[in-house]
């Protein structure tokens, strides 16, 4: 099949325009539709035929299907320019939509969609309810889209006339096409829109787990892409989606593959059997590896969603290394994110492997491969302890094969490897200065003279080989300049006699009076006083010991992994950045788009470290993070005056201004002292005391804010960032106005499972609280696991010992509380009972006494407990027994404090 | 997470548009060809470069093919994965149109491109890919009836690969098991790494919607029926299907059931991660005489059953880049100096198991060479043959049962071949 269509692009010459118009009004059919195609084939090559829109839009009402296609594509791209006339061909659209022929209603329907007129847009609605409503898949599909098309266009169109809600009854449309494209267009609508539009509920989720066994491979990645920010109530719940979405692993297309790795993933952290997470690696880890048979550019984007992987769960590929080495063919960048994983999935046990590896590439012909490689050899040396003199070997026989930028790179990371291991490689000093004359780059040479300088005592000549470079101070770039300055001091330091004298007179002249650079100059003046003021001072300076270093070059902060993860597949996870970072439209924000404004502006104002405690915590209310914050029903209900679904929490605190009730707080007012958090004396006035509690089956914070400053404080807000138990306000906070002196406390209902932070269970709960008058507090609280123990965790008897054998030995975990003392076994119990630590069995043994408890965690996850003590004695042994070993320290601590 | 393509180019290799489809208004062609031939200028080979880069708030993503540039256009955060390997999917359309896809091809139809464009992307999103189907209903001038067509079932059906009423006189069925070895050697000899990629290659001429079930002996598959599987089970470690078989049934049972499209596709690919011993190996010894010549001397050895035989054995042998005069022996086959390649090809017919063959070569150098000595381009030596009638893995298929209501009989025909992959071996 091969047409002959290029004829239609030469005969576009001079006066042109003219033969086409009466071309286009000839009464002849074939003639006519010549003519159009000439008139594409113009617009093709970039010619203006703009003015023929009323002569081409009137060939529009033709039989013809093929002409018809040419005359839409023609209105698509001139329509903006002629607004005007557009609307003359609204009328063969409108009727187009109602054609017999499904092809051409969805035609019609589609291509109206593209023309960015608003006249037109207005004329849209009608066709398209229709068209939402087909009886024809292929135009009901087609519809789905359009209404993302006209959101782009007219949200509030959109809205009004309640296109959203017949959308999301496509969601459960019998074809699984129209599904398909139903979610995807609700899924960009969602994301362009402050509001909850696209909820997925357990109801939907179930839905749409259905189509994608039914729809094709592009509708099966919209679904999988949209249901990973569905939050699994718990870990049952989890655990069912990913057995659901693991077939998917099997399929051809690599899009679908890598989609459901991400939604496995993102399940996966709320998964708590250990058992089950292993299983899960070990079935992830094939359809990664086979990723890389795929063309190269989807290995490109493979790659670089498996470095954020690597990041997350090293152990998936933990023993697939090879699978990473370089092929002679890859294309330089397959090579480069290859050698990337390689140097992460580098151990003691697979190390010997890939630094012949390495060897092999660092003597191929790309440069920035060679030096890629040469630089992994060195942070694989940084990383591994036990392997750096292998490390070191290897770039010590690279750095004899004398090619000048393998020579360079190697002393560069020479450099960070004696900055990691002090006093230990310097032997290799004699070689590294046989190549001194060769270093032409800045970073080599400053990382040259950095290493003279610092081990100016062990080289002898290091005066005169500090001396060779001086000779060229004024011409070398700053780097160079800075280094040369601090060496020369060092040098100076360590062997104070006339040549080094004579040497740092010169530079500091140099430094000084010669340069424009004031970073050079200004370190150049310190060192100067410095020296002249207190040699010794300076010496405890300058030749301070230095923090060793770690390889953290190319490790990503958790916060960005996890926003990444949840983006895997997109360019986000190519890019390594948070999708805001690069996604350049405006978007359409239909809420108050400046209070959102103000609170990041509250975030940038405070320091560096703060705004990250700030930044991690995705705050519910940043719509940006989290637009779908509200989906969550798995959180229990807080029982408090009805709080406020979760996104309106910003919006809320904000107006409680006015809303400001003088609240009347009943209980709460009192209660046992609470630890303080934030001392008035770092909170400029502004005392907080709070601790987690339970109450009615129920997580509060209770909390109380002191106003010790000299004026009023309101609009307090609160924010926790994320937590091992993803622990998260259920409300908004309520406090009111505290006039200087007062007082107030609250308690502040609390969900679970909201921003869990990854990692070992921490009992760290980072806390941010702002009001109008000061700026952010940040402060730090320990989260005790006491106020989890549910009042469910009863177990029977016999349920008890099935759980205690069913458990492996492996995750009984025993410690000797040696402070903690019990008296008399029944109070105690009771105590422990109030706790929600409840008796079991009773044994004595010797004259000691055996109790069992069970308790359980929210999540279900249950402990067993087997406490050993002697009436009146100090020392309690317990041991526990729990699918989630990790959980054991603070269940320890908990323990402690209870039986204090 | 939702993302769409903005516009999708065909560029031609200079980066200039040949054609575009503009699918939200928010990148034009000018910008695009602007950005995208200053990047092939600087790069000089853009083959080298990142396929994803990001300038002045747009991503573009792009593949080669021929001699043109299929590149899509984002402002949105969009699913790369998915736009790369609709793009390649493009690539796969327009070859089933055009045969090939080149500047001329795409100058010659850019009527049909324009429509394929609107009918596979959608507002920026993937929508519809199988070229068979796209065929029945956007023809091209020489086919193309003046009957308005209709799309076709096949298009939104869950089936959408297939269409219905499809009749063959004779039903019959070809499985092609090809497995491809791709191994490689470091200086040492040691296998540093080794897999076969099988695939089940199928072409079918089947009538109706035909319901087919593979058996295959599949480890877990024969374990789970309670068969006994000494030596004849195979362990796949993992396998990838064609949209057509039921991916949830296979989690379940095992089972490879599906109703396939029409003529050729690859019904299902596997990996083997077991250590294969190489089917053919290759030992090399290169001596430098001085400056003036250099001497190579290559052992090639069959490694598989006496039985079987390789066909078209191409042993590629890197050679430095100036050598001349070349003199050359072998004890088999022929061997050919191929300096474009900077290689030696030795070319043996036909290269029984058990078998071993020799090469000795002569080259010489010029006695010149530059100061500065930068380092040789290493080239591995490189390996390709085909032995027929023979799989590494020892996949068998048991049955290929084919179930359609009219109750016709159809024919299976299995065939077996092993290939090389990438076969590379380390020069010392």
């Amino acid at each position: 099949m091969s047409g002959h269509d290029s004829k239609y692009f030469s005969t576009t010459k001079k006066g042109e325009i003219p033969e086409l118009k009466d071309e286009l009004n000839s009464q002849y059919k074939d003639k006519k539709k010549d003519a159009v195609k000439k008139v594409i084939a113009a617009m093709t090559v970039g010619k203006d035929v703009s003015s023929l829109f009323t002569d081409v839009v009137n060939c529009m009402q033709t039989e013809n299907l093929e002409l018809k296609k040419l005359v839409y594509l023609y209105l698509i791209n001139y329509a903006k320019s002629q607004p005007d006339l557009a609307i003359l061909a609204v009328n063969t659209f409108v009727k187009d939509s109602q054609d017999p022929n499904p092809l051409i209603r969805a035609l019609a329907v589609r291509t109206m969609g593209c023309i960015r007129v608003d006249k037109i847009t207005e004329y849209l609605c009608d066709p398209l309810q229709r068209c939402l409503k087909d009886d024809d898949p292929y135009v009901r599909k087609t519809a789905s889209i359009c209404v993302a098309k006209l959101y782009d266009i007219n949200a509030e169109l959109v809205e009004d006339r309640g296109f959203l809600d017949t959308l999301k009854d496509l969601i459960s449309d019998s074809n699984p096409m129209v599904v398909a494209n139903a979610v995807a267009a609700l899924a960009e609508i969602q994301e362009n829109s402050c509001r909850p539009i696209f909820e997925i509920t357990s109801h939907t989720l179930s839905k749409l787990l259905t189509a994608l066994n039914e729809c094709t491979e592009w509708g099966q990645v919209f679904i999988l892409d949209a249901l990973s920010r569905y939050k699994a109530s718990d870990a049952r719940d989890a655990e069912n989606i990913v057995e659901r979405v693991t077939p998917r692993l099997q399929h051809a297309n690599c899009a679908v593959v890598l989609s459901a790795v991400k939604m496995i993933l993102m399940q996966m952290e709320l998964i708590t059997s250990t058992d089950v997470v292993r299983n899960l690696c070990k079935k992830m880890a094939p359809p990664l590896v086979t990723l890389l048979s795929a063309e190269p550019e989807i290995q490109y984007v493979a790659l670089r969603n498996i470095n954020l992987i690597v990041q997350r769960r090293p152990t998936i590929l933990a023993h697939e290394i090879k699978v990473f080495f370089c092929k002679y063919n890859d294309p330089i960048y397959v090579k480069m994110e290859k050698l990337e994983i390689m140097i992460k999935l580098a151990s003691d046990r697979n190390i010997d492997q890939v630094l012949l590896e390495f060897k092999e590439y660092a003597t191929e012909v790309d440069v920035d491969f060679v030096r890629k490689a040469v630089r992994a050899i060195g942070r694989c040396a940084i990383k591994l302890e036990r392997a750096a003199e292998r490390c070191i070997s290897v770039l010590l026989e690279l750095i004899k094969i004398k090619v000048n930028y393998v020579v360079q790179e190697a002393i560069i990371v020479i450099k960070d490897i004696f900055r990691r291991y002090p006093n230990t490689y310097e032997s290799i000093i004699a070689t590294l200065c046989e190549s001194l004359d060769t270093l032409d780059e800045p970073e080599a040479k400053a990382s040259m003279i950095w290493i003279i300088g610092e081990y100016a005592e062990r080289i002898d000549n290091a005066d005169e080989l500090l001396e060779s470079f001086l000779e060229s101070f004024p011409e070398e770039p700053a780097l160079v300049q800075l280094q040369l300055l601090t060496a020369t001091v060092k040098l100076f330091l360590k062997k104070p006699t006339e040549g080094p004298q004579q040497m740092i007179q010169v530079v500091l002249n140099n430094a000084t009076l010669e340069t424009d650079n004031p970073d050079l100059r200004d370190r150049a003046y310190i060192y100067w006083r410095l020296l002249s003021t207190d040699p010794e001072a300076a010496k405890d300076v300058v030749l301070a010991e230095k923090p060793v270093i770690s390889d953290d070059s190319n490790q990503l902060d958790p916060a960005l992994l996890d926003e990444l993860l949840a983006n895997i597949a997109t360019l986000a996870s190519v890019y390594h950045k948070p999708p805001d970072a690069f996604v350049s439209r405006v978007k359409t924000s239909i809420q108050r788009p400046e209070e959102d404004e103000e609170f990041d502006g509250v975030d940038a104002g405070s320091s560096e470290s703060s705004v990250h405690a700030v930044d991690n915590s995705s705050s519910p209310s940043v719509s940006s993070n989290v637009p779908y914050a509200s989906t969550r029903e798995g959180a229990p209900a807080a029982p408090a005056p009805a709080p406020a679904p979760v996104p309106d929490l910003l919006g809320d605190l904000i107006g409680l201004d006015n809303a400001l009730v003088p609240v009347d707080q009943p209980a709460v007012a009192s209660g046992p002292p609470l630890p303080v958090l934030l001392p008035s004396s770092s909170g400029q006035g502004l005392q907080i005391n709070g601790q987690l509690t339970r109450r009615d089956g129920q997580i509060f914070y209770s909390i109380m804010f002191e106003n010790n400053s000299q004026i009023p404080l309101d609009g307090f807000m609160i924010q926790f960032n994320k937590n091992t138990f993803g622990l998260a306000a259920a409300g908004p906070l309520q406090v009111p106005q505290l006039q200087p002196g007062a007082s107030a406390r609250t308690l502040l209902p609390m969900v679970l499972f909201q921003n869990i932070s990854p990692g070992p269970p921490s009992s760290l709960l980072q806390v941010a609280v702002k009001n109008m008058q000061q700026p952010v507090w940040y402060f730090n609280d320990k989260v005790s696991l006491q106020p989890f123990f549910t009042e469910d965790g009863r177990m029977e008897r016999a349920n008890f010992l099935e759980t205690w054998k069913s458990l492996p030995d492996s995750n009984e975990i025993v410690k000797e509380l040696t402070a903690s003392l019990i008296n008399n076994v029944d109070v105690t119990l009771d105590k422990l009972a109030a706790s929600n630590l409840f008796f079991i069995a009773k044994r004595r043994h010797a004259n000691q006494e055996v109790l069992y408890l069970s308790t359980k965690i929210p999540g279900n996850i249950p402990f067993l407990i087997e406490l050993t003590t002697t009436a009146g004695i100090p020392g309690v042994k317990c041991a526990i027994k729990t699918p989630n070993p990790e959980m054991a320290p603070l269940f320890f601590e908990a323990m402690e404090a209870l039986l204090k | 997470m939702a993302g769409a393509a903005s516009a999708l180019f065909l560029l031609d290799i200079k980066g200039r548009v040949l054609v575009w489809r503009d699918y939200r208004g928010d990148v034009s062609a000018l910008q695009a060809e602007k950005f995208f031939t200053k990047l092939i200028e600087k790069e000089g080979d853009p083959e080298s470069h990142d396929p994803v880069v990001y300038d002045n708030g747009v991503t573009y993503m792009f593949i080669q093919h021929n001699n043109v540039y299929l590149m899509t256009a984002s402002r949105q955060n969009c699913n790369a994965a998915s736009l790369l390997l609709f793009l390649h999917r493009v690539v796969d359309v327009f070859k089933h149109y055009f045969e090939e896809l080149e500047e001329e091809s795409l100058r010659d139809n850019f009527v049909v491109v324009y429509e394929l464009l609107d009918e596979m992307m959608d507002f920026g999103y993937p929508q519809y890919t199988e070229a068979k189907i796209l065929s029945e209903f956007i023809k091209t001038d020489a086919y193309r009836m003046e009957v308005t067509q209709r799309p076709p079932m096949a298009v939104t059906n869950a089936v959408s690969w297939r269409s219905e009423g499809i009749r063959y006189k004779k039903n019959e069925v070809f499985l092609d098991v090809v497995e491809s070895v791709n191994i490689l050697v470091n200086s040492n000899g040691q296998i540093i790494r080794s897999d076969v990629v099988g695939a089940l290659k199928m072409r079918t001429y089947l009538s109706g919607m035909p319901e087919c079930k593979l058996g295959l002996n599949d480890r877990v598959l024969l374990e789970a029926q309670g068969r006994s599987t000494k030596g004849k089970a195979i362990d796949l470690d993992d396998i990838k299907f064609h949209q057509c078989v039921r991916l949830a049934r296979f989690e379940n049972d095992r089972t490879i059931s599906f109703i396939p499209p029409d003529g050729s596709f690859d019904l299902m690919t596997y990996r083997l991660n077991t250590q294969v011993k190489p089917l053919i190996w290759v030992e090399a010894q290169v001596e430098r005489h001085s400056r003036s010549r250099i001497e190579i001397m290559v052992k090639a050895r069959s490694q598989f059953k006496e039985r079987s035989t390789a066909t078209n054995v191409e042993i590629e042998l890197p050679v430095p880049s100036d050598a001349t005069n070349p003199n050359v022996r072998t004890s088999m086959g022929s061997a050919t100096y191929a300096p474009e390649k900077e290689a030696l090809l030795w070319k043996i017919k036909s290269f029984p198991g058990g078998k071993e063959y020799m090469l000795r070569a002569q080259f010489s150098l010029p006695s010149i060479t530059a100061e500065e000595a930068t380092p040789e381009k290493k080239a591995p030596i490189r390996v390709k043959f085909e032995i027929p009638y023979f799989t590494v893995s020892g996949i068998q298929v048991r049955y290929l049962k084919i179930i359609e209501k009219s109750g016709y009989q159809a024919l299976p025909w299995v065939r077996y071949i092993t290939m090389a992959g990438e076969y590379e071996l380390r020069l010392i």
